[in-house]
């Protein structure tokens, strides 16, 4: 579908080139706790430093985030903003079946993996549920409900309900049974390493379900649903399949964000952080899976410089005019999201592209089909 | 005869498909022009494309000036007026105002809608959505027909009408043929006879004939084309 | 009894200040399909400047306040037309890429006003009569709610009698049922979103300053959480129907206060699942228009 145009199927635009790419990506990610690049202005600090890895790690679990959003959003055409809850399902799910685990006499280990199988199911479940309900409109009325649900599990999460959530507080993670080597600042790079590799797993389920016969069948159904109720198929449990993929992949990043962070906080489950993933895809480019990533890095790493811009001495010196929108990162990263739609639509991604492609001398980069698709 | 429209490789698209392509042809500047085919072949979206309600690319070209970048209110603006197929009447507006929304700059006649539809006017204040099928074309034609236009885009007038509505709005369409040229999608052949002197017939989104109506109506072309034979064309 | 009344009456209360922002929303949906979610800034912004500027006039004063709720209006009128001109009819009839583009305004100037007013909200002074209540029937119902309730009245009135009787109603009016027939009739249907867009940022910027008068502060969040049950109010009043959203916000408030008294504070699950339960019935909302 989206692969690279057959008159460049050699060198680095194959398939295998690709996939050589990407393992070199990986690789040289893997490396970086073991090197000592120091990017100012970019990252806090060295990359061997455990305060650059957080950064670094945290930016991937946003990036599998976005990946798991893209699904819905770029491949399935559904703009649903309720995300967001199932990677709080996931945070909060690991942190309060752990603590509740931990006084059982259990051996940590597998306290450790059954909590992981257990904020699975819940995700799976709670995937299906939402989905199931939401899934029987569409358009807009889809996006309400899910910002509607997503908006009481907020409020019931801000409320301590049964006493499990922790109210503003949060869920901190009862680290005695976790295992040792994902504890403490020492074990950092242990902590990054598992943030890459659930950025991997993310991204290789998101290609496979995409280039399964049910991503077609999606991707076919966001642009005529009639063809394909005449397959013989129905849209609606495809498209129950993927929202509920998406939600278990989602649950998958918000455990690793609890294992990193160890703590959550109902801002994770806030509309506004499924609005800033929405951000994040469509500043990537929406309907590329490589968009969510780089969106995700981007956007984290961006978010993270202008904070320590806000209060670098450079700004305190200016005049309110300038110090106060220029010391509040969400205002310059929302309105380059504003400039970025209006004159970018196909996202960074999409703007390598167009480049790339020009250069190439074929026709310049097709707009992103999702955004025509969902207007028809 | 000179043409008042002219089209130009033609191609639209609805939703990401295809549903026009590459179509030329000429609206001349007295009478009206059949545009021909079988259903789903692009005969409405033909007439949508000029108007700018599809996507669309291709020359189009009315009085002398190229219309196929505007904006649809714009080229309505230049004197087109639109008679949608299913009549597009806003049912929770009365009668009356619905002739006032379609009134443009210049001098409205509404006399013309005594003439020809006076039952309208009896009817002015009643909601327009609670109108039989054949009075809610009256009032899509009258909004057409009170202005001052150049030329008439007026799609499927007839379709699912009664008999007798048919010969009412026949008559309005050949009176007002005579003062203005008009591009009319049909599919009674009868009305096609009575009104038109050219005919386009469209087949896959092309154009594959054009020629006066009345050879073309009378000639085995029909079945080709149309699917019709000509002694069934009172169907 | 006066239980009862007490919480239908500050129900309707709450329900007029979910009308003032669902109005517009629900305006703007119907007539140009775009879900506007920079809808609670223009009630913030609105909320902070007619607060500052009624202070200056008379703080805690009946003079104060009504400067307040005029500078309301007209901001929000202002700054309504102004996003739809520079922002929206950029990307006319590319209903995603507006919705986008109100997300982006959204998050960007919360975070503006939270840099300018401080991310907690600020009490406000007010008139000593709207802290004091009145008995009804043997309720005591707070006074605010009134001028809630009648400020909400008179704009449904008003935007009625606008939609009625002036060209622009009309237009707006045929619009909402088929835009693209107004279009196909010669008329630049754009204009009639600015004016749209400029009532309904009148509404909630009116809706801004009492939210204030409500909440007994000003907050760079108020919008945003205010826009979410104007959301919910919307789609089950029906997208595009402003008799639905006059309807419906007066229901789901009522809802809520009657579940936050009797269900132990469950005002905000009670919405949600009143959202599901019409949208599973009746997927286009109570009022909702038929589409074509």
């Amino acid at each position: 579908m989206r692969t690279a145009p057959t008159t460049s199927r050699r060198g680095l635009t194959s398939r295998w080139g690709r996939i050589a790419v990407g393992a070199a990506v990986v690789a040289v990610a893997a490396m970086l706790p073991l090197l000592a690049i120091d990017i100012p202005g970019v990252l806090p600090g060295p990359t061997y430093t455990p305060g650059t890895l957080t950064v670094l790690a945290y930016a991937m679990l946003i990036a599998a985030l976005a990946l798991s959003y893209h699904l819905i959003f770029g491949v399935a055409g559904m703009l649903s903003f309720g995300h967001a809850m199932f990677f709080a399902a996931g945070a909060y799910g690991l942190g309060i079946v752990l603590r509740l685990l931990a006084p059982t006499g259990i051996p940590s280990e597998a306290v450790f993996l059954l909590a992981i199988v257990i904020t699975l199911v819940i995700a799976l479940v709670l995937g299906n549920l939402v989905g199931a309900l939401a899934l029987r409109v569409s358009g807009i009325s889809f996006a309400m409900v899910t910002l509607a649900i997503a908006q009481a599990m907020n409020v019931m999460i801000r409320r301590n309900v049964g006493g499990l959530t922790g109210g503003e507080e949060g869920v901190t993670l009862t680290v005695d049974v976790v295992p040792d080597w994902l504890v403490g600042v020492v074990n950092t790079r242990n902590l990054y390493w598992l943030a890459l590799a659930i950025l991997v797993g993310v991204y290789l389920a998101c290609a496979w379900v995409e280039r399964s016969r049910l991503g077609h069948v999606v991707a076919a159904a966001r642009e005529n649903e009639l063809r394909v109720t005449v397959l013989g198929l129905r849209p609606y449990l495809v498209r129950l399949f993927l929202f509920s993929t998406a939600a278990v992949l989602a649950a998958v990043a918000g455990m690793g964000f609890m294992l990193l962070q160890s703590s959550a906080t109902p801002r994770i489950s806030t509309s506004d952080f499924t609005l800033t993933l929405l951000v994040i895809v469509v500043l990537g480019g929406v309907g590329y899976r490589w968009g969510a990533i780089v969106g995700g890095i981007v956007y984290t790493l961006l978010d993270q410089r202008l904070a320590a811009l806000a209060s670098s001495d450079a700004i305190a010196g200016l005049p309110d005019v300038l110090r106060i929108p220029l010391s509040e990162p969400l205002f310059i990263l929302g309105m380059l999201f504003v400039l970025v739609v209006m004159f970018a639509p196909g996202g960074i991604v999409g703007l390598a592209h167009r480049v790339t492609r020009r250069r190439g001398g074929s026709r310049d980069a097709r707009e992103p089909a999702v955004l025509q698709d969902m207007e028809a | 005869m000179t043409a008042i429209l002219t089209v130009r490789g033609l191609d639209a698209r609805i939703g990401g498909q295809q549903v026009v392509e590459d179509v030329s042809l000429d609206v001349a500047e007295h009478g009206v022009t059949a545009l021909l085919g079988r259903n789903g072949v692009g005969k409405s979206s033909t007439i949508k494309a000029l108007l700018g309600l599809t996507e669309r690319t291709g020359v189009v070209t009315f009085a002398g000036e190229r219309i196929d970048g505007l904006l649809t209110h714009r080229i309505v603006q230049r004197g087109i007026a639109y008679v949608p197929e299913d009549r597009e009447v806003f049912g929770g507006l009365t009668v009356e105002e619905n002739l006032r929304l379609a009134e443009r700059a210049g001098a409205p006649n509404r006399a013309i809608i005594a003439e020809l539809f006076p039952e309208l006017l009896e009817r002015a204040k009643q909601q327009a959505g609670t109108l039989s099928g054949g009075q809610q074309q009256m009032v899509s034609l009258s909004r057409a027909l009170m202005n001052e236009n150049r030329l008439l885009l007026v799609d499927e007038p007839t379709k699912g009408l009664a008999p007798r509505i048919v010969g009412t709005v026949t008559t309005a369409l050949e009176a007002a043929a005579e003062r203005t040229p008009m591009l009319l999608v049909e599919q009674n052949l009868q009305v096609v006879r009575a009104l038109a002197h050219t005919v386009v017939v469209l087949s896959g989104g092309r154009v594959v004939h054009t020629g006066p109506a009345t050879a073309f109506l009378d000639s085995d072309l029909v079945h080709r084309h149309l699917g019709v034979s000509t002694d069934q064309e009172a169907a | 009894m006066t239980t009862v009344l007490l919480l239908l009456i500050t129900g309707v209360g709450l329900g007029a200040l979910y009308f003032l922002v669902a109005s517009g929303l629900s305006l703007i949906y119907g007539l140009m399909g775009v879900l506007n979610f920079a809808h609670g800034s223009f009630l913030t912004l609105a909320g902070f400047l007619g607060w500052e500027v009624g202070r200056r006039v008379g703080d805690g004063s009946w003079a104060g306040l009504l400067v307040g709720m005029l500078v309301g209006l007209v901001v929000g009128a202002l700054v309504a037309a102004i996003t739809e001109l520079v922002f929206i009819r950029a990307l006319y009839e590319r209903h995603i890429e507006q919705v986008l583009v109100t997300v982006g305004l959204g998050l960007a100037s919360v975070a503006l006003f939270e840099g300018i007013w401080g991310t907690d909200p600020i009490q406000i002074r007010l008139p000593e009569w709207l802290g004091q209540t009145t008995d009804v029937l043997g309720a005591n119902i707070p006074n605010d709610r009134w001028l809630l309730i009648g400020s909400a009245a008179l704009v449904l009135v008003l935007i009625v009698l606008f939609l009625q009787r002036t060209s622009y109603g009309l237009v707006i009016r045929a619009g909402v049922e088929n835009r693209t027939m107004v279009t196909a009739l010669g008329i630049d249907v754009r204009r009639a979103f600015t004016v749209v867009f400029a009532i309904g940022g009148a509404a909630a910027g009116l809706g801004g300053v009492l939210a204030s008068v409500y909440y007994g502060q000003v907050g760079a969040h108020q919008g945003t959480s205010l826009l979410i049950y104007a959301f919910i109010v919307t789609v089950i009043g029906g997208l595009g129907s402003l008799s639905g959203a006059a309807i419906a916000s007066v229901l789901v408030a009522v809802i809520q206060q009657f579940a936050n008294f009797y269900l132990g504070g469950t005002g905000d699950l009670a919405v949600v699942l009143a959202l599901a339960a019409v949208l599973l019935v009746r997927p286009t909302g109570l009022m909702g228009k038929v589409t074509h």
